[in-house]
């Protein structure tokens, strides 16, 4: 079928893009700029985010819960939401949106104007050259961002609960910790690993994908987010049944 | 010396390169004359591999780029400078790290040493004082100067110019006529020099090609007429 053959071009591309000699080097510089480019970049927009996802689903859960069960299951309930599933997803979503349409939009557009041919001529292999630093910078930044959304979304439920739901910060904050699961922080941090694979391939792929002009630029950073969006919750539901299931 | 052999290309069926033959002398430039459209880019790129050819080889030094692994090409390349039509400069940094990228990619040269061979470049191409400004920031002749200067960063052996003087007043015009004259006479570069323009090739051919119908023909004189034709 035609999409398991564009999902074996990806991870030809991904192959392509990584097993090759990375030349530290040079190489080095260009992976700090990507996890300045894609790390700090992303943080103001994660951080208000995770706010948000944080107070909602508190605000949700102890609509569901209160009452019924002890109050500290709020901190657990919210605790695992956040870091099992919340935390992972959305920030790589929110990577996505941001990352892998800039990153095919750059790409694109260096291939329309002949970028990527003059680095070939200058014998600069482009996939050590653009798509290498890209893939690593994302799968460093994707886990460091995860742990600041996390902790920035549970401080905000916890504050929240705090303030407006009656349960007091070390209520919540028990709850958050007895049953906090080592499995749990760690089932969530693998999928960013690989929704950072995702993103930056994504990325990069369409990018590198462009014949054309403005048009097929602009459409190649679409299909990116796109296509990201789509793998990384097929790959969370698969990760989830591997790790929770 | 670059032979090339044979060369064919194709695309969807329509014939662009057919059989074609020449070689570039040490030390020589030739020039290859064609109209718009002919397919003189097209001949360009698949002599240094940017295109696949469809037939025939290309020999830089006796090395057939087509019989080579990927290291190898890109090895040859290393002796190649290529000035594209549309100078390909890299738009989001400035004209000193455009010239100096392949030179920190391929070397270790120091601090010291690459401000000074840029320096020396930018001395040759006729930009001193230039280095801080971006792409967006320089006329159309200066930008095709600064692809000149980085297609000698790595002080190759061949320089192929895609169209240099295209779209270009007469006075930058004479300036890069000049610098290629100059760097073909004092830098012993040889290459090919493709273009529409009947003056480049009377004033740096030193053997004149006509490409035309896909084919390739030798001219013994540059004639307006034989041109036009
Ligand atoms: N990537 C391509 N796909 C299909 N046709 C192409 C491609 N590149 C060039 N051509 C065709 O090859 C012909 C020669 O193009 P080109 O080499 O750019 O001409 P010029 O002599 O003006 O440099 C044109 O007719 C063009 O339509
Ligand atoms: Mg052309």
């Amino acid at each position: 079928m035609n999409l398991f053959s564009k999902i074996g071009n990806f991870a030809i591309f991904l192959g392509r893009s990584i097993f090759i000699p990375w030349h530290i080097r040079t190489t080095k510089e260009r992976i700090y700029e990507q996890v300045h480019n894609v790390g700090i970049g992303s943080l103001p927009i994660i951080i208000i985010i995770a706010a948000f996802v944080g107070l909602v689903t508190t605000v949700q859960t102890s609509y569901q819960l209160i009452g019924s069960v002890p109050r500290y299951l709020l901190g657990s309930t919210v605790g695992r939401m956040v870091v099992i599933e919340l935390g992972p997803v959305l920030t790589a979503l929110m990577v996505s949106g941001r990352c892998a349409s800039s990153m095919a939009a750059e790409i694109g557009t260096m291939r329309v104007t002949e970028q990527i041919d003059a680095l070939e001529v200058m014998a600069i292999d482009p996939y050590r050259f653009l798509s290498l630093p890209r893939i690593i910078g994302t799968v460093i930044s994707m886990p460091l961002l995860c742990i600041i959304a996390e902790f920035d979304a549970l401080l905000f439920g916890g504050l929240y609960a705090h303030y407006f739901l009656n349960v007091p910060f070390s209520v919540f904050n028990y709850g958050l910790t007895h049953y906090f699961f080592i499995r749990d922080l760690f089932g969530g941090l693998v999928k960013t690993f690989f929704f950072g694979l995702v993103i930056s391939t994504a990325g990069c792929y369409f990018g590198f994908q462009v014949t054309g002009g403005a048009r097929e630029v602009g459409r190649s950073a679409t299909y990116a987010v796109v296509v990201s969006s789509i793998l990384i919750l097929i790959l969370d539901f698969l990760i989830a049944l591997v790790v929770f299931g | 010396m670059i032979e090339v052999v044979n060369l064919s290309k194709h695309f969807n069926g329509s014939v662009i390169l057919d059989t074609i033959n020449f070689k570039v002398d040490d030390e020589k430039l030739v020039v290859i004359l064609g109209p718009s459209g002919t397919g003189k880019t097209v001949l360009l790129k698949s002599i240094v591999g940017l295109l696949a050819v469809d037939g025939g080889e290309v020999f830089f030094d006796g090395v057939s780029l087509q019989k080579v692994t990927k290291k190898e090409i890109y090895r040859i390349r290393k002796n190649i400078g290529y000035v594209f039509q549309g100078t390909a400069l890299f738009d989001s940094i400035n004209v000193f790290e455009n010239i100096s990228l392949p030179i920190i990619e391929h070397t270790s040269i120091s601090k010291i040493n690459l401000n000074k061979e840029i320096k020396r470049i930018l001395k040759i191409i006729g930009m001193e004082g230039k280095e801080r400004l971006f792409p967006k920031e320089l006329s159309g002749g200066m930008r095709r100067l600064v692809a000149i200067g980085r297609a000698l960063a790595l002080n190759p052996k061949y320089l192929f110019y895609d169209e240099p003087t295209t779209g270009l007043d007469p006075i930058a015009c004479d300036r890069i006529k000049a610098l290629i004259n100059t760097l073909k006479k004092d830098y012993k570069k040889s290459g090919i020099v493709v273009t529409h323009d009947l003056e480049i090739a009377r004033e740096v051919g030193d053997e004149v090609y006509m490409l035309k119908n896909a084919k390739i023909k030798k001219l013994k004189k540059i004639d307006k007429e034989f041109y036009e034709k």
